[in-house]
Parts: structure tokens; C-alpha cells; sequence
């Protein structure tokens, strides 16, 4: 069982590790331009929001498995192949960007307006008062945001598991769907309720610890 | 130093427009403490933020130094900006930061050197009195703390102008002296011109040199704030002034209960020191009836109040008011 499950977790792990990084950088920009470029924002740009929303819009409607197969040659491309934990990880990591823009972009807006007037008032340009006052301020509730994120791409990873990405969900349904070994199923289940409550816990003491308000 | 010409904003929403400043004029001079005072809704906060610009006006002109600031790109207008400072009601302290870290920065927004910065904030926090809260947050700070933060923040790059929106107006009143007295030391050390907007009267009796009343949108009585106490020409000044908690007779004091001339005197802080009514009572044939009276202790000087029933011949009693207005004091009639 052991050796079953072990491999399973250690690709589950490799997968959302990745997949969390590559969707931060991707969605954490796209969640700072919208933040500001929306109407009276620091660098006001509609049309620019617009095209950025519709497309966030789109890109979050898909179905997270027709996005997987549709984004098939990208991962080709990228990867060179379809299926495998590496493979996923392009999936994974485009389905999961635009959330992560969504997430950071609602962080972000927590910000205190008179912080950042209060920046513009000592002449601060757009790039230091996003870097020295809406991230870091931001700081405790984006790291929530990632949180949910990571707990977020634990749930595709399962799913992507059962078109070949490998991971938990793929041993559960391989064994316990397939073969009707139900114990490993269960194993399978419990280990991913145990991943996603510990990184909740983590995320939640982590924010805590940091913010300062 | 701070020249405001026929300044107009309004607020445009969809269709609808709104006019919350109306062809306002000021001129502002340097190292005065410069108080605009007005009820909520007066157009106050849009006034004071057209002059770094966070409110964009609609027409007229500000000069500052000369310098037009209303037809600025938007780079020199940043840099302009850092000659600024500015505090607010809510100090807008950075709350993941600490005391220090607020204090720091706007001299690395300059890119200075750690070890200027360092030396920079640490004189600051000695000037606030706030050297022992330097590696606190601002969630573990009162408010008056909060706002000397700010205040050092906001002199950290030496500005020659500070704009105070309603600085003092979240505080109560004993942490509000404290942050007065420590405005006017600003001032007079630094030579800083200050424009406070206030809704307190309390505010501008205590540090400004002059007031300019608002009333929707527009500036409608301006003096110095001597004047402004010792004859009020406005309404809106007379409320406020009658808004301070020692000045409640006029309400109190029904001019038809009394029989003789009720009129209510205002002097300054070198005519009160002269015994004039004593001497009206004996130069002329009227007997007096003190009905109230008050002081204000303003910035420079005081600014004294008595309501008194002057009773006598109609001839005497007007003899003994321009006896009274030849020396300097200012004689309102009430009946
Ligand atoms: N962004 C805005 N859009 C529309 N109306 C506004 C806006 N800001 C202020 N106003 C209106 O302008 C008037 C003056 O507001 P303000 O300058 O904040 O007054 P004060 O500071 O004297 O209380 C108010 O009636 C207010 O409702
Ligand atoms: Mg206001």
C-alpha cells in the first residue's frame, strides 16, 4: 500500500507545487493590471480592463477537464508530450491563472484607498506604490489567496489524475474505481482531506502571523 | 506662495453634475497657517485637494511659487507632489509597516541611503516624541500617536507646504492641542506654510493666522482670525464661533426680556486690559448690567466677549457706545 500510495502523493506534490508557481506568476500580474487599470484606478485604462475581464471571464467558465483536453497541444508544445504529472502541470497551470488573478485582484482592492492617495500625495510612481504599498499591505490576505489557490489545484490535480495526469487522483480511481480496492481509495481520499487541511492550517497561521493590522 | 484663482471643480456623474467648489480665490502666504473652515458638505476636502492635485479642477488656476500647477504633466506634477506633504483625518498609515518603516518612507521612495534614512527617521521620531514606538505597528498606537507618525512622514522630505484634511478632527480635544501646538512648531521652526481644513472652530482658534469660511462650494467670509472673532459678518461665522462651547449667551440672552440697549462687545487681548466699561459707567450718567461674558484664547492674542444692558438716557447710552467703539472695541448692537 505504502509503496502505492507514496509515489501517488510524492507526484501530487510535484504537480501542484509547479502548477501554484506557474499560475502566481501568471495570474499575479494579470490581478495587479486589473486592480489598476480599472475606472479610477492608479493607471486607468477601460478598454484595457474590459479585454481583461472578458477574457478572465472565458478562460474561468470553461469546464476545468475540456480546458485540460483543449489545451492538449499546448502541453505538447511546452512539454512535448500530453499525459504524465509534467504534462499537467500546463493545464493545471492555465485553468488555475485566471483565479489567481481574480483572487489577488479582490486582495488587492482591500487595500485601504487612503493609503494609496496618501502615496500619490508624496509623489510616489505607479510601480513603487505597487510594489511598496499594495502588495505588502495586501501581503496576509494574497497569502490566503494562494492558499485557496493551492487547495483549488489539489481538487484538479485529482481530476486531472483520472485522464492520465498521474497523482492521488489518479491512484483512486485507478484502484478503487477499476479494480474495486476501496482501501486504497479511501487512503487515496484521506490523504488528499489531510493535504488540504494542512495547507489551509498553514496558509490561515502563516496570515496571521504576518499581518500586522 | 500658495495662489488660488477662480477655482471650480465639479463632480460629474453620467449626466448629472455637482459644484462642490465654486470660483474660489485665495492667497495664501508663506508660513502662515492657513485654516478653511466649513460644514460637512462645504467642499472643503475638494479645495485643499485640488492643490497637490488629487482632485483634478475643472477651471481656474493655482499657482504655487509662481508655479502653475494646474497645467503640470503628470511627471513634473509627481515631483511637485514631494513638495508637499499632507495629512489626513485617518492618518492613512501604512498597516503592515511599522513606525519607523512609515517614517522611512518617503525617503526611499527617494532612493536615499540606508544609513541617511536611518539617521533622517530617528531625528524625526525624536522631534514627534515617538522614539520608543519606532518598531511598533500602527494598530498599537493611539490616535494622536497615529497622527505624529503621519505628521513626521509628511516633513520627512522638508515641504514647503503642509495640507492638513481635518487632521485633528478623529482625535479628542486634548490629543488635538498636542497635535496643534506641534503644527505650529512645524511652522515657526521650519517656516512651512499649513493649510488646515477643519470643521472645528476650536482648530482655528487655536494655531490659524487666518480663516476662510465655505459655504457650498464658496468662500464667503475671509480675515484673519482676530477679525473673524470680533465682528463676524457671516452667519455660517457666527455659528461657529458661537459653536465653541464658552459662547452660548446669544442664545441664552432674549433681547426683549431686557428693558435698556443690550449690545455685546468684542475686544482683543490689549484692550481688555484697560478698565474702559468702568470708566464709560463713570463718564457717563448709565448704569450697567453684565449679562455675560467669555474670552477665546486665539493663537496671538484673546479675543474677550460681554453682553452688558447699558440703561440710561437714549443721549447718554449713545454717548457711551462711541465712547466704547473710540476705544477699539468693537460694539455690536443687539437691541
Ligand atoms: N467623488 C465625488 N463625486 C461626486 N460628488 C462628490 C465627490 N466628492 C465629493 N463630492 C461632493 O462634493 C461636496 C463637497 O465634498 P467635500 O469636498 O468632501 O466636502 P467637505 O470636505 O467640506 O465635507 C459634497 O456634497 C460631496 O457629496
Ligand atoms: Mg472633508
Amino acid at each position: 500500500m505504502i509503496d502505492l500510495v507514496i509515489p501517488s502523493l510524492l507526484e501530487t506534490l510535484y504537480m501542484v507545487f509547479f502548477s501554484t508557481i506557474f499560475s502566481v506568476l501568471l495570474g499575479f500580474p494579470l490581478g495587479i493590471l486589473l486592480v489598476i487599470t480599472e475606472k479610477d484606478g492608479l493607471w486607468e485604462k477601460p478598454m484595457l480592463n474590459k479585454i481583461l475581464n472578458s477574457i478572465i471571464n472565458l478562460l474561468r467558465s470553461f469546464p476545468f477537464l475540456i480546458l485540460m483536453i483543449l489545451l492538449f497541444p499546448l502541453s505538447k508544445l511546452i512539454i512535448g508530450k500530453t499525459i504524465g504529472t509534467t504534462a499537467t502541470i500546463v493545464p493545471l497551470s492555465i485553468s488555475a491563472a485566471p483565479f489567481v488573478a481574480r483572487v489577488m485582484e479582490s486582495s488587492l482592492k482591500e487595500v485601504d484607498k487612503g493609503v494609496i492617495e496618501f502615496s500619490l500625495s508624496m509623489g510616489a510612481t505607479i510601480p513603487q506604490i505597487i510594489t511598496k504599498v499594495l502588495i505588502p499591505e495586501a501581503l496576509p490576505s494574497i497569502i490566503l489567496g494562494i492558499t485557496l489557490t493551492i487547495i483549488n489545484l489539489i481538487g484538479y490535480s485529482a481530476m486531472a489524475g483520472s485522464i492520465g495526469g498521474g497523482g492521488l487522483g489518479d491512484l483512486a480511481i485507478r484502484f478503487g474505481l477499476y479494480r474495486f480496492q476501496t482501501d486504497v481509495m479511501i487512503v487515496a481520499v484521506v490523504i488528499i482531506v489531510i493535504l488540504v487541511q494542512s495547507i489551509q492550517f498553514l496558509g490561515n497561521t502563516l496570515a496571521e502571523k504576518i499581518n500586522k493590522k | 506662495m500658495i495662489d488660488i484663482k477662480n477655482l471650480s471643480k465639479d463632480y460629474i456623474n453620467g449626466k448629472a453634475s455637482f459644484s462642490a467648489v465654486k470660483d474660489v480665490n485665495l492667497h495664501i502666504n508663506k508660513g502662515e497657517i492657513f485654516g478653511i473652515i466649513g460644514l460637512s458638505g462645504a467642499g472643503k476636502s475638494t479645495l485643499i485637494r485640488c492643490i497637490n492635485r488629487l482632485e483634478e479642477p475643472t477651471s481656474g488656476k493655482i499657482f504655487i511659487d509662481n508655479v502653475d500647477i494646474t497645467s503640470l504633466d503628470k511627471e513634473s506634477l509627481r515631483l511637485t507632489r514631494k513638495e508637499i506633504g499632507m495629512i489626513f483625518q485617518h492618518f492613512n498609515l501604512l498597516a503592515q509597516k511599522t513606525v519607523f518603516e512609515n517614517i522611512a518612507f518617503p525617503l526611499s521612495l527617494e532612493g536615499k541611503s540606508k544609513n541617511y534614512i536611518e539617521e533622517k527617521v530617528d531625528e524625526l521620531l525624536e522631534y514627534v516624541d515617538l522614539t520608543d514606538k519606532k518598531d511598533s505597528y500602527p494598530s498599537q498606537l493611539s490616535g494622536g500617536q497615529k497622527q505624529r507618525v503621519a505628521i513626521a512622514r509628511a516633513i520627512a522630505n522638508n515641504p514647503k507646504i503642509l495640507l492638513s484634511d481635518e487632521g485633528t478632527s478623529a482625535l479628542d480635544p486634548k490629543t488635538t492641542k498636542s497635535i496643534l501646538s506641534l503644527l505650529n512648531r512645524i511652522r515657526n521652526e521650519f517656516g512651512i506654510t499649513i493649510v488646515m481644513i477643519t470643521h472645528q472652530m476650536e482648530v482655528v482658534k487655536e494655531i490659524c493666522d487666518r480663516v476662510a469660511i465655505m459655504e457650498e462650494g464658496k468662500v464667503v467670509e475671509l480675515n484673519t482670525v482676530e477679525n473673524i472673532f470680533r465682528n463676524p459678518k457671516t452667519k455660517t461665522a457666527q455659528s461657529f464661533i458661537n459653536s465653541l462651547q464658552n459662547n452660548i449667551e446669544d442664545e441664552i440672552i432674549n433681547p426683549s426680556d431686557f428693558e435698556g440697549k443690550l449690545i455685546r462687545l468684542s475686544y482683543l487681548g490689549q484692550s481688555a486690559k484697560k478698565p474702559i466699561v468702568s470708566k464709560a459707567i463713570k463718564e457717563f450718567n448709565i448704569n450697567v448690567n453684565i449679562l455675560s461674558g467669555n474670552i477665546n484664547k486665539l493663537h496671538e492674542s484673546n479675543v474677550g466677549h460681554l453682553v452688558l444692558e447699558l440703561i440710561g438716557t437714549d443721549v447718554e447710552v449713545e454717548n457711551a457706545i462711541s465712547y466704547l467703539r473710540n476705544e477699539n472695541v468693537h460694539v455690536e448692537v443687539l437691541q
